[in-house]
C-alpha cells in the first residue's frame, strides 16, 4: 500500500459505516460503495495503490478489488478531466437525438469518445441507457441528470463548466 | 380515468417528506399490517394477484410462499431498483417522489418475510436518489417505524440503500445478489434459488421497487379489492413509463383496462405522436421485448382491441404480439429507422453482457456488428438470415436471460420488418439519407379512432 493515499478522517468513517450495515465477515459487500468513495477521493479514477488501498481497509485480496473495478462502468480505469460529459444514446435517446448532441460536442471540445479534453477539462463518455427515457436527450454529469438536451443547452452547460459554476455533488 | 393507487398523491407538495406522507395517510397500512400475522399478509398478497412489476410478471404472494425458512438462519428481502432497461424509468420516479411508499411497502413486506435487514440495490447512476431515501430512512427510523421494536411490536427492521457500480445485468435478481456480496455482477446458475441460498446463501425475496410500492395499497384496501381493479390475471395497477416519438413522455399509472391506442392517443396519457406524424412501431416493455408494428399493436390477431394488460399484449406469442415486460413503452414514428433502433439496442445488450456465456459474449457483439454494416449500406442479402441464425443460437442457451433479452429485438425486427432490412441491402447509397417509409408497407396503418 502507498503510504500517501488515505481516506480523510470523516471519509474514513463512513468506509465503517458502510462496513457495519452487513454481517460480522462480509465486510466484501461493502467493496462497491467504498470504491464509489475512493473513486470521488481520489482523482476521479481509480489507479492500482488506490484499488490495494481499498483492499487492505476491507481486508480482501487486490485482485477482488481489480475483478470489481473493472467489471462496472462507473469506475474509471484511467484519468478522466474534471467533467466527464456521460451522454446517453441507447434507444429513446437515439430516437430523441443523442447522436446529435454527441456529435456537437466531439466538434466543439475536439475529442473523440473516450477522450479528454488537452487542458484535463472535459472527458466524453458516451453511455448505454442511463433511466432518463422520458426526457431524452440527456447526460450525466458528476451527480445529477441534464435532460431534455439541445444543442443550445449543452453549450450554456459547457460554459458553465468552465466558469466553475456547475455542480457535481 | 384510470384509478391511482401508487401514484394517487405523487403531486401533493412535500409529499417526500414523512410529514406530509403521514397526512396522506402514509404509514397506515404498515401500522394496518403489523396487527396482522405474517401468513395473514401472505395471503392478503396472494388474494391480490399481484404480478412482479419488474418484467417477468410471476405472482408476488407465490414467490414469497417459496421462502425457506430454516430454524435459526437470517431472511432477507431485498428491493431491486437497478432499473436499467432501455425505456424503463418508473422506479426512479417512484423513489424520487415517493420514497416512503417505498419504505412503508418495505417494512410491511420485511415483517411479512421475516427479514430484520433489508436492501435496496439502485443502480449507481441514480446516483441523487440514495440521499433521498436515506434522508426517508432516518425519518422513518425517527418515527419509529424502523430500527428496533417497531411501534411496540417486537419486530426489529433495518433498510440500507446500497449503490451498484453501472451494470445492467445486476438487474438479474442473482448477479445484483452477487454484486450486493460485493462480486462482479455474474448471475447464478438457478437452482437453487434466491428463495433457498441467496444473499450470503441465506433464504431472499428480491422484488422490484414497483411491487413493493404496491404490498402498501394492497394491505390497505385488502387483497380481494385489489385484485377487482384491472382484468384477468392483470390485477390491480400498473406504472407505465412512455417515451420516444410522443407528445406526453411520462410515468403513467393505469388499471390495464385501456386499449393501447387510448393510451397512446388519448390526452389523458401520450397525447397522440409528435409533430402529428404516423405511429410505425412500439416497443411496449421495455427494450428487451419484441418491436410490434402499429397495425399489430392496436389490434390483436383476430382484429379485435389490443389492451394495455400482460395477456392482450402476449396474445399471439412473439410471432404477432408482444409482452407487458417492465411497462417501459417506446414509441416510435414513421421516420424512424428501425435498423439503426436495433442496431443501438445490440450495442446495448453487448455492452452488458457479463460476458459468462460463450453465445452472449460472442453473438451480441456479432450481432451489433452485422447491423452497423446493414445500417451503413455495407449489407449483404445474407447477413439478414445471418443474424436471424445468430440470435436462435443465443435464445435459450445462456445461464440468464440477458441472452434472450439481446436476441428478441433482432428477432422481432427481422420478422417484422424484414423488407426494411432488405431495402438497406439493395439500397446502400439511400442508407444513411432517407429512411424506408411508411408508404412501403403492404399493411395499412389503422387511422386512430381517439383522434379522429
Amino acid at each position: 500500500m502507498s503510504e500517501t493515499i488515505a481516506f480523510t478522517p470523516e471519509s474514513l468513517a463512513q468506509v465503517h459505516k458502510i462496513i457495519a450495515r452487513y454481517p460480522e465477515g462480509r465486510q466484501k459487500s461493502a467493496l462497491l460503495p467504498v470504491l464509489h468513495l475512493a473513486q470521488k477521493e481520489f482523482g476521479g479514477w481509480l489507479d492500482v495503490p488506490v484499488m490495494d488501498y481499498v483492499a487492505e481497509l476491507l481486508s480482501i485480496k487486490p485482485i477482488e478489488v481489480y475483478e470489481v473495478a473493472t467489471f462496472y462502468t462507473m469506475f474509471n480505469m484511467k484519468p478522466v478531466g474534471k467533467y466527464v460529459l456521460e451522454v446517453c444514446r441507447t434507444g429513446p435517446c437515439m430516437v430523441s437525438g443523442s447522436e446529435k448532441i454527441l456529435n456537437h460536442i466531439r466538434t466543439k471540445l475536439n475529442i473523440k469518445d473516450g477522450e479528454t479534453t488537452a487542458d484535463g477539462m472535459f472527458t466524453l463518455k458516451p453511455a448505454e441507457c442511463l433511466g432518463a427515457c422520458g426526457y431524452a436527450p440527456m447526460m450525466q454529469l458528476g451527480k445529477f441528470f441534464h435532460e431534455n438536451l439541445t444543442i443550445e443547452k449543452v453549450d450554456e452547460i459547457l460554459d458553465l463548466c468552465r466558469e466553475g459554476q456547475l455542480a457535481l455533488d | 380515468m384510470s384509478k391511482k393507487l401508487l401514484l394517487r398523491d405523487a403531486h401533493v407538495e412535500g409529499i417526500r417528506y414523512l410529514e406530509t406522507y403521514r397526512k396522506q395517510g402514509g404509514y397506515g397500512a404498515a401500522e394496518k399490517a403489523l396487527k396482522m400475522t405474517p401468513d395473514e399478509i401472505l395471503e392478503e398478497v396472494k388474494a391480490s394477484g399481484l404480478r412482479g412489476r419488474g418484467g417477468a410478471g410471476f405472482p408476488t404472494g407465490m414467490k414469497w410462499s417459496f421462502l425457506a425458512k430454516p430454524e435459526g438462519v437470517p431472511r432477507h428481502l431485498v428491493v431491486n431498483a437497478d432499473e436499467s432497461e432501455p425505456g424503463t424509468f418508473k422506479d426512479r420516479y417512484l423513489m424520487e417522489f415517493l420514497p416512503h411508499l417505498l419504505i412503508e411497502g418495505m417494512l410491511i413486506s420485511s415483517y411479512c418475510l421475516g427479514s430484520n435487514v433489508s436492501y435496496i440495490y439502485i443502480r449507481g447512476e441514480y446516483s441523487w436518489i440514495p440521499d433521498i431515501l436515506e434522508e426517508a430512512i432516518e425519518e422513518a427510523r425517527a418515527a419509529g417505524f424502523l430500527g428496533k421494536n417497531i411501534l411496540g411490536t417486537g419486530f426489529d427492521c433495518e433498510i440500507y440503500v446500497q449503490r451498484g457500480g453501472g451494470a445492467y445485468i445486476c438487474g438479474e435478481e442473482t448477479a445484483l445478489l452477487e454484486s450486493l456480496e460485493g462480486k462482479r455482477g455474474n448471475p447464478r446458475l438457478k437452482p437453487p434459488f434466491p428463495a433457498v441460498k441467496g444473499l450470503w446463501e441465506r433464504p431472499t425475496v428480491v422484488n422490484n421497487v414497483e411491487s413493493i410500492a404496491a404490498i402498501v395499497p394492497i394491505i390497505d384496501i385488502t387483497g380481494a379489492e385489489y385484485a377487482k381493479i384491472g382484468v384477468g390475471r392483470s390485477t390491480g395497477t400498473k406504472l407505465i413509463s412512455a417515451c420516444g416519438n410522443i407528445n406526453k413522455p411520462g410515468v403513467y399509472e393505469i388499471d390495464m383496462t385501456i386499449t393501447v391506442e387510448e393510451f397512446i392517443y388519448s390526452d389523458e396519457y401520450c397525447g397522440g405522436i409528435k409533430d402529428g406524424k404516423k405511429l410505425k412501431a412500439c416497443i411496449p416493455g421495455g427494450s428487451s421485448v419484441p418491436i410490434v408494428p402499429a397495425n399489430l399493436l392496436l389490434k390483436t390477431v383476430n382484429g379485435e382491441p389490443r389492451y394495455m394488460n400482460y395477456e392482450s399484449l402476449a396474445d399471439g406469442g412473439f410471432a404477432t404480439g408482444t409482452m407487458m415486460g417492465s411497462g417501459g413503452f417506446i414509441v416510435l414514428d414513421e421516420d424512424q429507422c428501425v435498423v439503426e433502433h436495433t442496431m443501438t439496442l445490440a450495442r446495448f445488450y453487448h455492452h452488458e453482457s457479463c460476458g459468462q456465456c460463450t453465445p452472449c459474449r460472442e453473438g451480441t457483439g456479432w450481432m451489433h456488428k452485422i447491423l452497423k454494416k446493414i445500417e451503413n449500406g455495407q449489407g449483404k442479402m445474407e447477413d439478414i438470415d445471418l443474424l436471424w441464425d445468430i440470435q436462435r443460437k443465443i435464445e435459450g442457451n445462456t445461464i440468464c436471460p440477458l441472452g434472450d433479452a439481446a436476441a428478441w429485438p433482432v428477432a422481432a425486427a427481422i420478422r417484422h420488418f424484414r423488407d426494411e432490412f432488405e431495402w438497406h441491402v439493395k439500397n446502400p447509397e439511400l442508407c444513411l439519407t432517407q429512411n424506408y417509409g411508411l408508404a412501403n408497407y403492404a399493411d395499412p396503418i389503422p387511422v386512430p379512432s381517439v383522434n379522429s
